[in-house]
């Protein structure tokens, strides 16, 4: 039976699956335990399966991904909480030059089944390092696969698959969005495949593409852009590595025309690699060049002008009408 | 000491080491260090030739892929030359159970597993990352990145301590192994911290060669490094690395140490790198030859040696025979080497993700059209 629980409970509730149906899973990182994290997801957690699976670690990054590789290599699946996107970059050198390439280095002998969870994103009115998004870094890198969830349902299944696969994925959530609610089927088995994009609003005039915390941003651009006339399809990415472009090459078959939007500084962006690749697969369909809205290629900037720096839906509505005026 | 020898540990640094044979080759009975713990040994006639045997071998092997780089069969080669004695000692001190976490330098170790020497080689010639299963030989994959492998380690440990194998003489163990150099990174110390509070079983085997490439050891720390393990909550020591008996006497003790769950441990292998840091390196343009010169008066081998014969453990027969031995080894790893066939190019779209990648594979079918576009022609 579904429920109505937000984005942070439905990853609590999909973690504390997780660690019932695999006594080899594991959960480590900063505040993870007795606090249940700084935003919550792992509250009772540790609770409810002991210190020896719900880890309290050291305060140390690279320590957090570089034991988890060492226990992944024992036979243990470690889900490592990153607190905030800023801080993953003292564990970049594991994640990158390790994690990623034990499968490849050790020719298929050894799996890393390890989840780095990164709440990401801006948008809370925090200060520096705590509203970043930094999934081109991962995406980029050979053997990490990426994705990210928008609302609760996914962020329930999405956690789930990311733990049973044996693959290490990097698993952004929205942080600005754990608090908002949605319908959640706690019985549920996941029905749609993790890497795997997903028509979330069906439309004819032009294919907006978007993941994470700008689906929102997105779907609302799109209710808007109806009240006017234009008909928006919204297609929530969900998996940034490896993309799955197969929902979105057919959207802009059909519209003739594409805008890609995320927080991330564009500057060699998902959306750059995105607008390559429809430009490259649906050139003859194109109407309009694919548009980009992103981050602004700065720092994050402080919490009283983020609301400049992120899309927001007239930002949207302004690429969608440079679409058409094309 | 007749005959004009040194005292035992006169050749130690300043603080010490422990040592139980000394660079003439005299048998120290024990040393007690000045935490109260004593170490010895008690081979048998043939261990103490075993590991005459063992120390030859990997010199010898060594010597081998050196010639082969040289001559443009290796893409390059870390040499081990002068660390025979850490290498081999540690190496015998493991139990069948424990896991070791090398560097890429640690062929004696790898040797000493029961490994086919030629298991690196793949690496160091560039037809594989490595390749190997590191739970099949109880030996990770060597790891390149300074340090990274310490964490990983301890990570492993932590596992040991989580399956409930450690608290009795069966239990296992870990070893990683690092240099000096490698004991100014981060995750080294991250990986001190972390075994220290979860009480991880764990020895952390630093060899101290002396360089970290060019840099001598004055730019790592300003005190000997085994006393850093104080400040992390577990026990240091020091060892001449040179000498295979002391380093099977500490790794052995602290090995058991740790899978009885008493803890981690750091041991210093106070060594040197006689050798180049690998084949694209010139030590010559920063070291001076007395002191290499100085170094080779404490040879690893050669004090083993001297012991054998004194004790008429051993003589030229046998000498000669350790010596052809290895060298047919050597022969057959060149022979092996040379055969090792390079990879088809495609197989580089090989083992990119567990649960595998509609991109990858996508990207592996346009090369292979691509490549198949030549066929036929003459290119």
């Amino acid at each position: 039976m579904a429920e109505t629980i937000t984005l942070g409970k439905a990853l609590n509730h999909g973690l504390r699956r997780a660690l019932e149906s695999d006594p080899k899973v594991i959960i480590m990182g900063e505040d993870v335990g007795k606090l249940g994290g700084v935003f919550r997801i792992t509250d009772g957690l540790q609770k409810d399966f002991g210190e020896d699976r719900v880890i309290d670690t050291p305060l140390a990054e690279a320590g957090i991904v570089g034991t988890a590789i060492g226990l992944a290599i024992r036979g243990y699946r470690p889900v490592c909480e990153i607190q905030f996107d800023g801080f993953v970059f003292p564990a970049y050198n594991q994640i990158v030059a390790q994690v990623a390439k034990m499968f490849y280095r050790s020719k298929g002998n050894v799996r890393l089944p390890i989840v780095i969870r990164i709440p990401y994103g801006g948008g809370i009115g925090a200060v520096e390092h705590h509203s970043e998004s930094p999934e081109a870094y991962f995406a980029h890198t050979p053997g990490l696969k990426v994705v990210t969830c928008a609302n609760p349902a996914d962020a329930y299944h999405m956690i789930q698959q990311s733990i049973a696969s044996d693959d290490p994925i990097v698993f952004f959530e929205p942080k600005r969005r754990y608090w908002e609610k949605g319908a959640v089927d706690l019985d549920a088995a996941p029905d749609f495949p993790l890497h795997a994009s997903r028509v979330t609003r069906a439309g004819s005039d032009i294919t907006l593409l978007a993941y994470g915390p700008m689906v929102k941003v997105a779907l609302e651009a799109a209710q808007a852009a109806d009240e006017d006339g234009r008909n928006i399809e919204v297609i929530d990415l969900r998996t940034l590595s490896p993309l799955d472009m197969g929902p979105v090459y057919d959207s802009v078959r059909k519209t003739g025309r594409c805008v890609v939007v995320h927080e991330a500084p564009g500057n060699l962006g998902l959306g750059s690699e995105i607008a390559a690749r429809v430009t490259e697969e649906c050139f003859y369909s194109l109407e309009a060049p694919v548009l980009r809205v992103a981050g602004y290629d700065v720092p994050y900037p402080a919490a009283r002008v983020e609301e400049e720096y992120l899309p927001d839906l007239d930002r949207v509505l302004d690429a969608v009408d440079r679409s058409f005026g094309w | 000491m007749a005959n004009g020898e040194s005292e035992p540990g006169a050749d130690a640094p300043a603080g010490g080491f422990v040592q139980l044979l000394t660079p003439d080759g005299e048998r120290v009975d024990s040393v007690t260090t000045a935490d109260g713990v004593t170490y010895s040994v008690d081979f048998t006639d043939d261990e103490y030739r075993g590991l005459y045997r063992d120390l030859v071998t990997v010199r010898r092997l060594d010597a081998e892929a050196t010639a082969l780089q040289r001559q443009g069969e290796l893409g390059i080669w870390a040499s081990l030359l002068g660390q025979e004695a850490a290498q081999v000692g540690s190496g015998r001190a493991l139990r069948p159970q424990d896991m070791a976490f090398p560097t890429y330098r640690e062929h004696g170790v790898l040797y000493c597993r029961g490994i086919d020497p030629i298991m690196p080689f793949g690496l160091f010639r560039g037809v594989d990352q490595g390749g190997w299963d590191p739970n099949e030989f109880k030996f990770n994959t060597y790891t390149i990145v300074i340090g990274s492998q310490t964490l990983h380690a301890t990570g492993y440990a932590m596992g040991i301590t989580m399956d409930g194998k450690t608290g009795s003489p069966d239990g296992e163990a870990v070893i990683a192994y690092f240099g000096d150099g490698a004991t100014s990174q981060g995750e080294v110390n991250e990986g001190f911290v972390w075994s220290g509070v979860f009480h991880a079983p764990i020895v952390f085997f630093c060899q101290n060669n002396q360089y970290a490439i060019s840099e001598p050891l004055e730019r790592q720390t300003r005190i000997p490094l085994y006393r850093r393990a104080a400040g992390y909550g577990f026990p240091g020591v020091r060892i001449d690395g040179n000498d295979v008996l002391a380093t099977y006497a500490v790794t052995r003790a602290a090995l058991d140490h740790a899978r009885t769950g008493q803890g981690p441990t750091l041991i210093e292998a106070y060594t040197y790198r006689m050798g180049a840091h690998t084949s694209s390196d010139d030590p010559t343009r920063y070291r001076i030859a007395s002191e290499v010169e100085s170094w080779k008066a404490k040879d690893p081998i050669s004090r083993v040696k001297a012991f054998l014969s004194k004790q008429q453990l051993a003589g030229d027969d046998f000498f000669g025979e350790v010596d052809e031995t290895a060298g047919k080894l050597a022969l057959d790893l060149r022979e092996r080497v040379l055969a090792l066939p390079d990879p088809p190019p495609v197989s580089m779209f090989d083992n990119v993700y567990p649960g595998g990648s509609p991109e990858i594979d996508a990207q592996r079918a346009q090369f292979e059209r691509y490549q198949a576009s030549f066929e036929g022609s003459a290119h």
